[in-house]
């Protein structure tokens, strides 16, 4: 699993890091900052749902 | 295929929005709509026809689909009352569409993040240790929205933005002007009182400046020549407002949807864990924000549906989230639910932007509630005088009259 995001699409509304804290994080413009762009197995899950709650869809996920 | 208007030609077509029976149910009629469509015609109070989103598949289709613009300034743009109406001119941020909403709303994310919310939490639990402290003090009975649900948001806000909470009765009265079924007039002279204050409060932060978003605001964006002054009046506006009414009207209803489900009420007391998933599924079941408006800017068809140019699209969060199809048993308050796909906070870009300060507040909130209260905490009046707010604006409760 690849993660990319697009800082210039996020609303910054933190779903991200709500979802998947160990993944994504909030730079200090309020907007995600990628703490991995290949995260662990035991995460995907979390990941998958950060997608689906960013709000601007932001987070696109590429192959291995 | 349909248009509005071809689809709008059955008669009585029901009127939008309807009111609530239930103070924390949606309207009776809303179920009905989702189950004739996805997307269904309705009559606003002026006659003009417009769709209507009920299912939480469509919604989240249509939340992030940018031929529905949020632009107030669009002649088009569809209102719920003639109050809403005199809200138009004041669109910055919310009211914008891409990219000009962005560019504001990236001047206030940073005071918003997930982090900057949890290193607020301790003065969060000080402030509701104290109302709590103060209505347990006094002794029953209590009206919880006094009490509680209005000072702990408006005190937050207020020390988040750095406006003197002293002034509050006056904003919250101005406010609740902006958002209950009235007049046009009466609408615009509160929104201009509104800003009237904001400004004088500007121009003493820029003699003297203090600490909170207005402050930083000042000095980042409006001294750097990024936002100009009746913008910045604009922008503090709608922080002040929005931060108020909503996470209030979360606080009185959660316990009120907590009193009448007294085994729900329990699991919390029990184990006060639940309370973060509980506050999701409040989110979900309350749906405070139940109406979203938007104006289409181009045809297409969606749902076997012909969406014009100046068609108005309503969203309804109360029958989106209420979508048997999203979530199981929609019409049971189930606090271990934890529902993370809700569109409590709304869904595409103008999702909630106080929404992390609004799950922490209700966070502390509801902790307190089930570790704090009384076991024999109940309502000091027959649950049938506990009356909804008006449809327009934010769903609610005038008072919560409690006993112990």
């Amino acid at each position: 699993m690849r993660v990319t995001t697009d800082t210039g699409r996020c609303v910054g509304a933190g779903q991200c890091v709500l979802a998947a804290p160990e993944v994504f994080d909030q730079d200090d413009d309020g907007t995600v900052a990628l703490l991995t762009d290949s995260p662990p197995d035991e995460e995907h899950e979390n990941v998958l749902e950060a997608v689906q709650r960013c709000p601007s869809l932001s987070i696109a996920l590429g192959g291995a | 295929m349909k248009d509005l208007k071809t689809a709008g030609q059955a008669t009585d077509l029901p009127e939008f929005p309807m009111q609530r029976a239930c103070p924390y149910e949606p309207p009776e009629g809303y179920a009905a709509l989702r189950e004739q469509s996805p997307l269904t015609v309705v009559t606003l109070f002026d006659g003009r026809p417009a769709w209507v989103v009920t299912s939480h598949a469509l919604a989240r289709e249509l939340f992030t689909d940018e031929r529905l613009s949020s632009d107030w300034t669009n002649p088009r743009f569809p209102v719920t009352s003639p109050a809403r109406g005199a809200l138009q001119k004041h669109n910055v941020m919310v009211g914008m569409d891409r990219p000009e909403h962005g560019h504001y709303r990236k001047m206030v994310i940073p005071s918003f993040t997930v982090k900057r919310m949890n290193r607020l939490r301790p003065r969060l639990q000080a402030i509701v240790d104290e109302r709590l402290d103060a209505m347990l003090a006094a002794g029953p009975p209590a009206d919880f929205v006094e009490s509680v649900a209005v000072p702990v948001p408006s005190i937050a806000i207020c020390e988040l933005l750095g406006v003197p909470y002293a002034d509050h009765e006056y904003f919250e009265s101005e406010t609740r002007k902006l958002v209950i079924r009235t007049s046009g007039e009466i609408a615009a002279s509160a929104l201009a009182n509104l800003r009237a204050y904001l400004d004088k409060l500007i121009a003493v932060k820029e003699a003297e400046p203090g600490e909170g978003l207005v402050d930083d605001l000042i000095a980042d964006q409006l001294h750097q020549g990024r936002i100009d002054r009746e913008t910045l009046v604009k922008l503090c506006t709608i922080m002040l407002t929005a931060g108020h009414e909503t996470t209030a009207n979360v606080i009185s209803l959660g316990l009120l949807a907590l009193l009448r489900h007294p085994e729900q009420f329990d699991a919390l007391r029990d184990d006060p864990d639940l309370v973060p998933g509980a506050v999701e599924e409040m989110l979900r079941y309350l749906s405070i924000a139940e109406v979203v408006s938007r104006v289409a800017t181009a045809d297409f068809e969606v749902h076997g549906r012909r969406i014009r140019a100046g068609d108005a699209v309503f969203f309804t969060n109360s029958a989106v989230n209420r979508d048997p199809d999203a979530f199981p048993d929609p019409d049971v308050f189930d606090v271990r639910r934890a529902p993370r796909l809700h569109t409590g906070f709304g869904y595409g870009v103008h999702q909630c932007v106080g929404q992390n300060l609004a799950r922490a507040e209700l966070d502390i909130v509801f902790r307190a509630v089930a570790t704090r209260l009384p076991r024999g905490l109940r309502l000091a009046v027959p649950f049938e005088e506990v009356k909804a707010k008006g449809p327009a604006g934010p769903q609610g409760i005038i008072d919560l009259p409690l006993t112990w």
